[in-house]
C-alpha cells in the first residue's frame, strides 16, 4: 500500500511491513543490532519492519506472498553468502541481519539506476508525485546519476518516450482510461507485479497478467484484445493500491491532487462493512482506500466502497427541504423550520383525526444505529405507538426469526476471520462475488487454498465455478424448494448416521432432537424422493451432505436466496438444525453465517426497528423491558405490537394508517408488488421522506428531509459479522444536518423534548438499556478499532465467535422444517419462475451507485433466461421481452445464458425504469412476512417497448418530481 | 496453406485440446497441440483453453506471449532461425542475418511473398561450437555461411 505517505500511527500503525504476518512459535533474530522477536516463517524484512527498520523494497507489500523479483531489499546475512532478498528470506533463530553496508548501498544503487533508466523523470507533474515508492526509494538509496547515456545516434531504449527521434518508439504504450476510475499508464511501469499479483491473491479474480517477456514484459489486463474495462477486472482497486508509481492510478487523484489528510470511516454500501480511509484535502474527498487494519474486510474493497462514493456531490441530491399539501403539486423548496413545523401538524393533525395508531416510521438499514434508534424512538415515546418497521422486513427478518428461535440470537455466529479456518463451504442462497465482493475475495482465497465449496442456487453464479476456484457440488433447486433440499441433507446426515452425537447431547435439546430425528427420517424427505420436487439430483445432494458432514469444519454462509421465501424462516431453521446436527457451532471456521444486504441491517434489527420488539430484541409486551425504556424515555410504552410495512400499506389502502415517516429506504422500489405500495402510499394524507435523493417513495411525498450520506456524519454501522464499526464525520453535511439532528427536530417539533448533541450520547442511552450492548461506547470504539456484540460486563472486548461454551438460549432447539410449496405456482399462463438478485456494480435499488461511474458496467436491468426456453418463445439475445406475473408487468432487455435452468429466469432490480418489483406478488414469509422475492410465477414474450404501467409511471414520477424553484 | 484457412471454430479448437486435459500441467501440450494443428495459437482458443482450464484469460495470454515459438498467426511453409547469441555474433552471425534478410527482401520475423519462408532470430541454439549456427524447420545447421545459407534457402524454394 503506498499511501503509507500520510503518517497516521495511531489508531492503528499502517506502514507497509512488506510481506504477510504468520503465527507460529517464536524466533528471536537481531537485525541491525535490534533483537527482535517473530513467529517463525516470518520474513527478514518483516522481522526488520517489526524492530522499526524499513528495507528498501518495491515488489513487495505485506498483503501478497514475496516475490523477490526487485533486488532492492537485499541485507547481509552473518555466516551466509551472498546477498538474500530480504522479503523471500525467513527468519531462523540466532540470524545476524545487515540491513546497510557499503556493497548493500552499491547494489541498491544500481538497481535504482536500472528502474530509473526506464523512467519518464516527469515527478513534478506526476499525478504520484509525493506518493510514490519508486520516488521515495530513489531517494532512500540516495540515487544522485544514472550513467546509462544514450548513444548518439539514437535515445536509450525506453518505454516512456512517445518518440525515438524522428520516428515513434514501438514500445511506448499509450494510457488505457477505459476503466472509468483509474488509468493504466503503461510508461511509468516498472513490472513490479504486484497489480497482477494483489488481483490473483487479494481479489482472486485473475485479471491481470505479465505480458511477453525481458524487456518486452508488460502489464495487460485480459488478452490480447481487451482493456481494463472488458477484461474480467472487477475494478476492486486492489491493483490501483498495490501500484508503487502512478501507472495504475485514481482519476480522483490525478484530478484533484495528493491528499494530505485521512479519516478513517466505513462503507455505506452491503453488510460486509468494510472499513476504510477517506482521504482527503480539506473537505474535498480524493479517495477511499481500504483501511488494513479493518477487521471485516483486512485492507480489500470492492468497486462500490472503493469507487462508487461520488453519488454524494450528485445533482440529483436534494440539499433544501420541500413540501407540498398533495402529491399532483410541484414541490416547494422552504427552511427547514417550516418543514419541520409542516410536518409536525400533519403528523399531530392526523393522529388527532385518526387515533394514536394511525401514523407510524421506517427505520433504514442504510443510516447509522444512533439514527435508527432515534426514529424507533421516536414512534413509540413521541408518537406513543409501535408501528416502526425497517427494510430488513424484505431481507433478513427471517434470520432474526430462525436463528433467534434454534439459537436464542438473531445474528450470524462467526466474525470473517472464521472463514480462513473453513474447510467445507456450503454456500446457499447467495451470490458473495456481486453482493458480498469482499467477503467471496476472502472466501475463494480460502478455496484457493483447499477448501471445498458446496453451492445450493437455481443460478450457476460465479462462485460455482471461476478462475482457480470450483465448487464440488452444485445444487441447482428450483426457486421455492429451499426447505426441501435442506430438509433432505438433514435426512442424509441423520440416516447414515454421520450426526455428531455428542455435541447433540451436550449442547442440545435431547428431547426434540429425538422428535426431529423422527421427522426427517421419514422416507419422503429421503433425496430420492423430493428430486422430482427440487430438480437437485439425489446422487449429488447425497454427496454434499456427507461432505459437509464429514469433511471438516463445515461453514454455511446463506444470503437472501433463503430469506425471501414464503419459507424463508423454516430455511434458516432447517440451517441452523444442519449446523447442530453436524457440531459446526461454536469454534472458528464453522457456524451459521446470514450475509446481510445492507451495511446496517444487523444494527436496524438489534436498535428495535421491528413492531413487536425493544432494542435487544426484547418483546414489547414484556412489562420488566418497557418498564427499562419507560424510565429511559420518561414515558408509557404501547404493550401492543405495531404494524409491519406490509400491514401499514394493507391498513393505509383501507383508511385507518395515514402518515408516515420514512427514512432513507424506498420502499416504492424495493417492496414486492408495486402496485400495491403505490396505493397505499397514495392513501396517505402525509407521507415524509427523508433521503438523499427524490426517490420513488418520494413520488407520493408531501414532505421531503434531505438526508445526509455516510461521509457526512457521525455514528456507528453494525455488520454482517455483529460487529460495531464506527462511521466519522468527513466533511460538513451539505444539506445542513446530520440524520439523527433531522429526527430530533422532528421528535422536538412535537414535542419530544430530546437534546442529544453527539450521537455518542445516543449510544450511552443504547448502552444503558440494551445488555448486550452494555460495555459498548464511543471511548471503547476509538480505542479497539470495533467490536462485535454482546459486549458487555462479562464480555468486554465483544464476541467474535456466539456460542462457545453452550448455546445463548442455554440448549440449542431442532425445530421440524415441513416443507409448504408456495402458493405462487407456475401454470400454463405464467410458465417460468422469476428470480431476483443484485450484480456487483449495484446496490439495492441503484439510488447510490446509480448516480456514479458504476453504470459503464450496468447501464440498465437485463433479464437472464435460458437459450431453450429463448428459443421456444423467439426471444433472441439483446430483445426487448415483456415479463409477466400475476401481479404486473415490465419490459426489459433479454440475455441468453445457460446461467439459469431451463425453466428459470432472472433479474436485477437496480433500475427503477424496469421495475422488476410490479412484477413480484405480495406472497410472504410466513413468521415474518418477509416477502418472496425470489419465486414469482411468470411468462415472457416478445416486445417492442416499455409497457402502459412503465409509461404511466414515468410519466407520473415526472410530474411529481417537479421543484419550484422560488419559494413565492 | 495455412494463411487462406477459415479462422478455427470454439468447437474446432475445443476438438484439439479436450482430450489432453488429464494431462497433468496441460496448458502447454494443449497449446503446441493447436500450433501443431493450424500452425499458430488461433486468439480464439484463449477464452477456450481458460474456461477448460478454470484459468483467467489474462493468464492463458500471459503464457502464449511468454512463449516466442507461439505464433499469433500463420509462418511460411518453411522457418528459418539464424542465431544471434554471443558466440553466433562474434563469428559473423550479424553480417550473415543481414545479407540474408536483404537477399530475401523481408525483416525479422517477416515471410517471403511466395510465403515459402519465414526468417526468425534465435538466442543460442547450443551449437556455439560451430558458429554461426541456424535452424531451418527444426533441424540445426552450423558454420553457416553465405553459400551454405543461398544453399538452404534454394533448397526451401526461397
Amino acid at each position: 500500500m503506498r499511501d503509507f505517505i500520510i503518517p497516521q500511527y495511531p489508531p492503528g500503525d499502517d506502514r507497509d511491513m512488506g510481506t504477510p504476518a504468520r503465527s507460529g512459535l517464536p524466533v528471536t533474530i537481531s537485525v541491525d543490532g535490534i533483537a527482535v522477536t517473530v513467529p517463525e516463517g516470518t520474513s527478514v524484512m518483516r522481522a526488520a519492519a517489526e524492530a522499526g527498520i524499513m528495507v528498501p523494497k518495491l515488489c513487495a507489500s505485506d498483503n501478497m506472498e514475496a516475490f523477490g523479483s526487485c533486488r532492492l531489499c537485499v541485507v547481509e546475512i552473518e555466516g551466509r553468502r551472498g546477498t538474500p532478498a530480504s522479503c523471500t528470506t525467513p527468519v531462523v533463530e540466532g540470524m545476524v541481519v545487515h540491513t546497510q553496508s557499503d556493497k548493500l548501498r552499491r547494489m541498491r544503487k544500481g538497481v535504482m539506476e536500472l528502474y530509473i533508466s526506464d523512467h519518464p523523470l516527469d515527478c513534478l507533474t506526476c499525478a504520484a508525485n509525493g506518493d510514490c515508492e519508486l520516488q521515495d526509494m530513489a531517494g532512500n538509496v540516495g540515487l544522485r546519476d544514472v550513467r546509462y547515456k544514450a548513444p548518439e545516434d539514437r535515445s536509450l531504449v525506453n518505454h516512456f518516450a512517445t518518440r525515438d527521434g524522428a520516428g515513434i518508439n514501438a514500445l511506448y504504450v499509450p494510457k488505457d482510461e477505459s476503466n472509468p476510475y483509474f488509468t493504466y499508464d503503461p510508461a511509468k511501469c516498472i513490472v513490479c507485479s504486484r497489480c497482477v499479483r494483489a488481483c490473483e491473491e487479494v481479489q482472486g479474480t485473475f485479471a491481470l497478467t505479465i505480458e511477453g517477456r525481458g524487456f518486452d514484459s508488460r502489464v495487460k489486463a485480459g488478452a490480447v484484445s481487451d482493456d481494463f474495462l472488458t477484461s474480467d477486472c472487477v475494478s476492486c482497486g486492489a491493483c490501483v493500491q498495490a501500484c508503487p508509481t502512478a501507472t495504475l492510478q485514481e482519476k480522483s487523484v490525478i484530478e484533484l491532487g495528493t491528499p494530505e489528510r485521512s479519516v478513517i470511516t466505513t462503507c455505506a454500501y452491503c453488510g460486509v462493512g468494510c472499513s476504510f480511509k477517506a482521504e482527503l484535502n480539506g473537505d474535498q474527498l480524493v479517495r477511499m482506500v481500504p483501511y488494513k487494519h479493518g477487521k471485516a474486510n483486512r485492507g480489500h474493497s470492492c468497486v462500490k466502497g472503493r469507487f462508487a462514493y461520488g453519488y454524494a456531490q450528485h445533482k440529483d441530491r436534494i440539499l433544501k427541504p420541500m413540501i407540498r399539501d398533495s402529491i399532483d403539486q410541484p414541490w416547494r423548496e422552504v427552511e427547514w423550520a417550516e418543514a419541520i413545523a409542516f410536518a409536525a401538524a400533519k403528523m399531530k393533525g392526523i393522529q388527532e383525526k385518526y387515533g394514536r395508531k394511525s401514523v407510524g416510521v421506517i427505520t433504514s438499514s442504510r443510516c447509522t444505529n444512533e439514527e435508527t434508534y432515534l426514529v424507533q424512538k421516536l414512534t413509540r415515546a413521541v408518537f406513543r405507538n409501535n408501528n416502526t418497521d425497517t427494510c430488513a422486513r424484505v431481507c433478513h427478518s427471517p434470520t432474526g426469526y430462525g436463528l433467534g428461535k434454534t439459537y436464542g440470537t438473531s445474528a450470524g455466529t462467526q466474525d470473517f476471520d472464521s472463514v480462513e479456518a473453513a474447510d467445507v463451504v456450503v454456500v446457499i442462497g447467495a451470490n458473495p462475488t456481486d453482493g458480498h465482493p469482499v467477503f467471496a475475495s476472502r472466501l475463494k482465497k480460502r478455496l484457493r487454498q483447499g477448501a471445498k465449496l458446496i453451492v445450493v442456487d437455481p443460478r450457476r453464479t460465479d462462485i460455482v465455478r471461476s478462475a482457480h476456484i470450483e465448487a464440488q457440488y452444485h445444487l441447482p433447486l428450483k426457486p421455492g424448494t429451499n426447505v426441501a433440499v435442506v430438509t433432505a441433507m438433514a435426512h442424509v446426515i441423520v440416516t447414515e448416521g454421520l450426526f455428531d452425537e455428542d455435541f447433540i447431547r451436550t449442547r442440545c435439546d435431547w428431547d426434540e432432537f429425538q422428535f426431529y430425528v423422527d421427522f426427517v427420517s421419514d422416507p419422503r424427505h429421503a433425496p430420492e424422493n423430493v428430486e422430482l420436487l427440487t430438480g437437485v439430483p439425489a446422487a449429488d445432494l447425497r454427496a454434499a451432505a456427507r461432505l459437509y458432514a464429514t469433511g471438516g469444519n463445515g461453514a454455511i454462509y446463506y444470503g437472501l436466496g433463503v430469506t425471501e421465501h414464503s419459507q424463508g424462516s423454516t430455511t434458516v431453521i432447517g440451517i441452523a438444525n444442519l449446523a447442530m446436527l453436524t457440531g459446526n457451532i461454536g469454534r472458528p471456521g464453522v457456524g451459521v453465517n446470514p450475509l446481510r444486504g445492507q451495511n446496517n441491517v444487523q444494527g436496524s434489527c438489534d436498535m428495535g426497528s421491528f413492531p413487536h420488539e425493544l432494542p435487544g430484541y426484547r418483546h414489547v409486551k414484556l412489562p420488566d423491558v418497557r418498564a427499562i425504556f419507560e424510565k429511559a424515555w420518561n414515558c408509557e410504552i404501547d404493550p401492543e405490537p405495531g404494524l409491519r410495512i406490509p400491514n401499514m400499506l394493507d391498513a393505509a389502502v383501507e383508511g385507518t394508517f395515514k402518515g408516515l415517516y420514512c427514512q432513507g429506504e424506498d420502499i416504492l422500489q424495493s417492496d414486492p408488488d408495486t402496485k400495491h405500495v403505490s396505493a397505499g402510499l397514495a392513501a396517505m394524507e402525509c407521507v415524509i421522506v427523508h433521503d438523499l435523493f427524490l426517490n420513488e417513495t418520494a413520488n407520493y411525498a408531501h414532505v421531503f428531509l434531505p438526508g445526509s450520506s455516510f461521509l457526512e456524519k457521525d455514528g456507528t454501522f453494525t455488520n454482517a459479522e455483529r460487529r460495531i464499526n464506527r462511521v466519522r464525520k468527513v466533511m460538513a453535511p451539505r444539506n445542513g444536518y446530520e440524520d439523527w439532528e433531522v429526527t430530533q427536530l422532528l421528535a422536538n417539533a412535537l414535542g419530544a423534548g430530546w437534546h442529544y448533541t453527539h450521537p455518542r450520547q445516543i449510544m450511552e442511552e443504547i448502552a444503558a438499556t440494551t445488555p448486550s450492548f452494555a460495555g459498548v461506547t464511543y471511548e471503547v470504539l476509538e480505542e479497539k478499532g470495533s467490536v462485535q456484540w454482546p459486549c458487555n460486563e462479562t464480555v468486554p472486548d465483544g464476541t467474535p465467535l456466539m456460542h462457545v461454551d453452550g448455546f445463548v438460549s442455554g440448549k440449542g432447539h431442532f425445530m421440524v422444517t415441513e416443507y409448504v410449496a408456495t402458493d405462487e405456482r407456475t401454470g400454463p399462463r405464467f410458465p417460468l419462475l422469476l428470480t431476483t438478485g443484485r450484480i456487483l456494480a449495484h446496490y439495492n435499488v441503484g439510488a447510490q451507485t446509480r448516480r456514479t461511474e458504476n453504470v459503464a458496467w450496468h447501464p440498465e436491468d437485463v433479464l437472464e433466461i435460458n437459450p431453450h426456453d429463448a428459443e421456444f418463445r423467439g426471444v433472441k439475445d439483446g430483445d426487448w421481452v415483456r415479463l409477466a406475473s400475476r401481479s404486473g408487468e415490465t419490459t426489459l432487455r433479454a440475455v441468453l445464458t445457460d446461467r439459469v435452468a431451463a425453466g428459470v429466469v432472472y433479474t436485477t432490480f437496480h433500475h427503477p425504469a424496469t421495475q422488476a418489483n410490479v412484477v413480484t406478488t405480495d406472497f410472504s414469509d410466513w413468521a415474518t412476512n418477509c416477502p418472496e422475492f425470489k419465486v414469482t410465477a411468470v411468462q415472457v414474450s416478445p416486445s417492442n417497448g416499455p409497457t402502459d404501467w412503465q409509461e404511466s409511471y414515468n410519466e407520473q414520477a415526472e410530474r411529481s418530481r417537479r421543484i419550484l424553484t422560488a419559494a413565492e | 496453406m495455412h494463411s487462406h484457412a477459415p479462422a478455427p471454430t470454439e468447437e474446432e479448437i475445443r476438438g484439439v485440446v479436450a482430450p489432453l486435459a488429464s494431462l497433468e500441467g496441460p496448458l502447454l501440450p494443449m497449446l503446441h497441440a493447436l500450433q501443431e494443428t493450424w500452425g499458430f495459437v488461433p486468439q480464439a482458443a484463449v477464452p477456450v483453453l481458460a474456461d477448460i482450464l478454470n484459468l483467467g484469460r489474462a493468464e492463458v495470454h500471459g503464457v502464449i506471449s511468454f512463449y516466442h515459438d507461439f505464433r499469433d498467426h500463420p509462418a511460411g511453409r518453411h522457418v528459418l532461425k539464424i542465431c544471434r547469441a554471443e558466440a553466433c555474433q562474434s563469428m559473423g552471425a550479424n553480417a550473415l542475418a543481414e545479407s540474408t534478410l536483404q537477399k530475401l527482401g523481408i525483416g525479422w520475423h517477416g515471410t517471403t511473398s511466395n510465403g515459402a519462408l519465414t526468417v526468425e532470430p534465435v538466442y543460442c541454439l547450443g551449437m556455439c561450437a560451430c558458429a554461426p549456427a541456424a535452424m531451418v524447420d527444426g533441424k540445426v545447421v552450423g558454420r553457416v555461411d553465405d553459400a551454405r545459407m543461398d544453399r538452404i534457402l534454394a533448397e526451401v524454394g526461397a
